[in-house]
């Protein structure tokens, strides 16, 4: 299986650093919709993921003379949108596990367990709201590194090193962290449709 | 002859990035001859495509609100370019 590549016009720095506001509005237009979905999915609120799209675009602004472009602007939008997404989390509670210190990193993944292959369902049945409901309990479920890497990845299609970037962890702790939430993932799904083949 | 709950094992960390095809012709290759072998391990492999996919699939559904992206605009002072 290969990679999803999404192509993106790179957005000009030295645009934006001279106050172009269609440069603005174009980096707004490319990057508004996944950083909105990236809030989203980790904070499970409408009203939050707009806050963080705000914060983001409103952040980068005031940003925008000191970032030297070291990384690229998706990158660096969506480094602000995680610190803006992490701060959130740890106002709503109080999380015992450091999030950029996720321990579980050096561990083995964990075996999986419901093995049946519900690949064969119908795609009429594979996407019911009840699949939904499944899948978005499922990706609550995941620890906020977890998810983290999982929506990057998987949903917003960065890289492994833009991850990485975004996150500020290595490149070996989101595949290591990537395989986790996939299993998860597969197990909480698998379960529900071992049910529903049974 | 190595054992085979070992090989499982090992499959299992490569997993992620062999579904991603971001192995080696040669380990890819090793993981398939496990797979022809193995059931359990095809079982997960094909699950875990399916589940990649059925979110990729989900998430694209959900689009931005016009009314966010409105605020948005306004709030950066480019509502002039909004085109949506």
């Amino acid at each position: 299986m290969t990679e999803k590549v999404t192509v993106k016009t790179e957005v000009s720095l030295e645009a934006l650093k001279a106050g172009d506001k269609a440069e603005l509005a174009r980096m707004v237009e490319l990057y508004s919709e996944p950083i909105y979905r990236l809030g989203l999915k980790m904070l499970g609120s409408e009203q939050d993921a707009e806050d963080i799209l705000q914060e983001t675009f409103m952040k980068a602004l005031r940003s925008i003379q000191q970032f030297e472009g070291r990384s690229s602007i998706s990158t660096w939008l969506y480094r602000i949108a995680m610190n803006e997404i992490f701060l959130t989390l740890r106002k709503k509670k109080p999380i015992e596990e450091p999030l950029d210190g996720y321990d579980g990193d050096g561990e083995e993944p964990e075996k999986p367990r419901e093995i049946i292959d519900w690949c064969c369902l119908p795609e009429n049945e594979l996407m019911t709201a009840e699949v939904r409901e499944t899948m978005n309990q499922a990706i609550e479920k995941l620890s906020p590194a977890l998810r983290s890497v999982f929506i990057l990845r998987d949903i917003n299609h960065l890289s492994v090193k833009e991850t990485a970037e975004a996150l500020g962890i290595s490149e070996a702790a989101v595949k290591t962290r990537l395989l986790r939430a996939r299993l998860q993932l597969r197990e909480d799904l698998s379960v529900y449709f071992s049910h529903k083949m049974s | 002859m190595t054992h085979p709950q070992r090989n499982c094992q090992e499959l299992l960390a490569s997993l992620s990035e062999y579904v991603d095809g971001n192995l080696s012709k040669e380990l890819c290759a090793e993981i398939e001859r496990h797979l022809e072998e193995c059931q359990d391990c095809q079982v997960v492999v094909n699950t875990l495509r399916k589940t990649i996919d059925l979110y990729r699939k989900v998430e694209l559904e959900d689009e931005l609100p016009k009314s966010v992206m409105q605020k948005l605009y306004f709030r950066l002072n480019i509502e002039d370019y909004l085109s949506r």
